[in-house]
């Protein structure tokens, strides 16, 4: 186990996460009379621990109402979403925000983190949320996405891809069984995104997380075990 | 408070300009308070100073003014006298009088009447107590009008002369003036239109025949109750408790009022601005706010969050607020009705924390109304 699995502080404090993600027979509508659509279709997908699999698809196709529902932010009208072989899809509201921080890490595009907390403070706010321990120290983890020497700083003096690593850092905290990708590489470039993507598998794969990235670049697939393609609400592997 | 405080750091040019305006208002709430207390003190601190439970006025004499209107007599008083719970009963005799000092100075007198040695005889700083026919105890406030110990004043258009021979312990105030004792003996003369010109005497206060009074001032037993009720249904009077009486001062009820609405549209303000800022400041945090509940905060953690930096930010710059307005308050002018006391003005302050909390809590639920779905960027 590397440095970085040793030195999360929440792993010593509660048990192993929960493994694995497994959508069945997933269906969402969305909208009212004429303009409901379907936007999943009988979606079915599962992810082992340690894999990293890419979702591509046209806009509009329903890549991020799978991430949604993967990441329990939102209910499929039917169908069953599993983590670790628990069904997240009956958990009450309340129960499915602690199931999100326990058990998911979210990377949004441009990192999403939030502008009044330096690189360091991202991470030990979630620490907090999850009640991690108090001697929890966010340098383990900035060190493991070379980021160590900005945990001062806050992100409007961080570049795209700084940002981003942050943000992956902030994902890991409470070392979640599911890791959920939306688009991590919109606002990078080339060169950045592929550092980016390959850090996000290196991790995946490292710490035994069950990871989906939902993307439009298919320059970064190379780093992915399993490729799947969103159209119409229906997800088919490649 | 993990969040807020580092809000508060990040976000300072914002807050920094919230926390004037709610320091403002504090001012302006601990100014009006300060207002509110000197006019009061200098309406009725008189009655406030008197060690009277109630007061009894003739029976349906008009609230407003009615110290000045009502005319008690010897029987009403008697009556008081028997009822249960009263330990005294004593006539007063109120009037407002314009003098001209011995210096030409023009003073604006309440003159009180009491008996000598009733329980209404005021304590004296200087001087000696009410009791020489022609003898006057006049309020310490009275000497920023060039009034002394031996000072002649003569009552206009009865030429009446009163000696300056006390002053009271403190301010002794009643309808914006300085009040005078007198021996209720003398004004009796000066009510009935028989007090010479010149300096009144005994023989002048023997040969009166005139024993009515404005209003019975009445003391209850240690640890007795009066019933007001049922003495004035035997005295023919209408009689109120000592804080209510306040009302029967010139133009009290009005002031008060006045300044009473100034303030509570002050809280309503603060309430509304308060509540604007973190309107704004919750709309501008919405999708910093949809991460956070993307990521698993929860919504009592946001909210709370939310109110400790609301809370933080009206009490520093409410205790702002409070400081500039006391010294402000310090630097009033002498003649303005100002006094700054505790218990009003840490009310007024606290007013303005919890209407300022109110307001800022019904801006800040609106985060349990964000979608944390938005946190994904809107799409689905």
């Amino acid at each position: 186990m590397s440095q970085l699995a040793h030195q999360t502080d929440l792993r010593s404090s509660r048990p192993q996460a929960l493994a694995g993600l497994e959508l069945e027979d997933v269906s969402l509508t969305l909208g009212d009379g004429e303009d409901r659509i379907k936007v999943l279709d009988r979606v079915s997908l599962t992810v082992e621990s340690g894999e990293f699999a890419a979702v591509v698809g046209p806009s509009g196709s329903g890549k991020s109402s799978l991430l949604a529902i993967a990441g329990a932010l939102s209910l499929p009208d039917t169908g069953t979403v599993r983590v670790g072989g628990e069904d997240i899809t009956a958990l009450k509201p309340s129960a499915r925000a602690r199931h999100r921080l326990e058990n998911v890490g979210f990377v949004f595009q441009s990192g999403n983190l939030i502008p009044s907390l330096t690189a360091g403070d991202q991470l030990r706010m979630v620490n907090r949320l999850a009640k991690g321990p108090r001697s929890f120290s966010p340098d383990p983890l900035l060190e493991a996405v070379g980021m160590t020497h900005r945990a001062k700083h806050r992100p409007g003096q961080l570049s795209g891809g700084e940002r981003q690593r942050v943000g992956i850092a902030r994902a890991m905290v409470t070392r979640p069984a599911v890791m959920l990708l939306d688009e991590p590489t919109a606002a990078l470039d080339s060169a950045r995104s592929h550092e980016v993507v390959a850090l996000l598998a290196e991790r995946s794969r490292e710490l035994g997380i069950a990871t989906v990235m939902v993307t439009h670049d298919i320059s970064v697939l190379e780093h992915c075990d399993s490729l799947y393609e969103m159209e119409d609400g229906r997800l088919n592997k490649r | 408070m993990f969040l807020a405080l580092r809000e508060l750091s990040f976000a300072k040019g914002r807050f920094s300009l919230m926390g004037a305006v709610i320091a403002l208002i504090s001012v302006l709430t601990v100014i009006l308070s300060g207002l509110s207390s000197g006019l009061v003190n200098d309406g009725v601190s008189g009655l406030k100073s008197l060690p009277a439970t109630a007061f009894a006025f003739d029976e349906g004499t008009k609230t407003d003014n009615a110290f000045s209107r009502s005319v008690v007599d010897q029987d009403q008083i008697e009556s008081w006298r028997g009822q249960e719970g009263v330990a005294e009963a004593a006539p007063m005799g109120s009037s407002m009088m314009n003098a001209t000092s011995d210096s030409g100075k023009q003073v604006d007198l309440a003159f009180f009447g009491i008996e000598p040695n009733s329980f209404l005889a005021p304590e004296v700083s200087e001087g000696q107590q009410v009791g020489p026919v022609a003898g006057i105890v006049v309020s310490e406030t009275a000497r920023d009008e060039g009034i002394d110990l031996g000072t002649v004043l003569t009552l206009d258009r009865i030429d009446t002369e009163l000696t300056v021979i006390g002053f009271t312990q403190g301010q002794a105030t009643f309808g914006h003036v300085d009040i005078a004792y007198l021996p209720l003996a003398t004004w009796q003369l000066i009510a009935a239109g028989q007090a010479p010109a010149g300096a009144p005497t005994a023989d002048h206060v023997d040969g009166l025949d005139f024993e009515l009074g404005s209003v019975v001032a009445l003391r209850a037993a240690d640890g007795r109750s009066i019933d007001l009720a049922a003495g004035d249904a035997v005295a023919g009077t209408t009689s109120m408790p000592l804080a209510e009486s306040f009302n029967a001062s010139p133009g009290y009820q009005a002031e008060t009022m006045t300044l009473s609405m100034i303030q509570v549209f002050l809280y309503a303000i603060c309430a509304l601005v308060v509540g604007a800022f973190f309107s704004v400041w919750t709309i501008q945090r919405r999708h910093e706010i949809a991460v956070l509940r993307a990521i698993g905060a929860p919504v009592r953690f946001l909210l709370r969050d939310g109110l400790a930096q609301a809370a933080l930010l009206l009490v520093l710059f409410t205790a702002v607020g409070l400081a500039a307005g006391v010294g402000l308050g310090a630097a009033m002018p002498a003649g303005m009705p100002f006094a700054l006391e505790y218990g009003p003005v840490m009310s007024a302050a606290f007013m303005t924390i919890v209407l300022g909390l109110v307001g800022a809590a019904v801006s800040i639920v609106r985060i349990a109304r964000i979608d944390p779905l938005t946190a994904l960027g809107g799409q689905r």
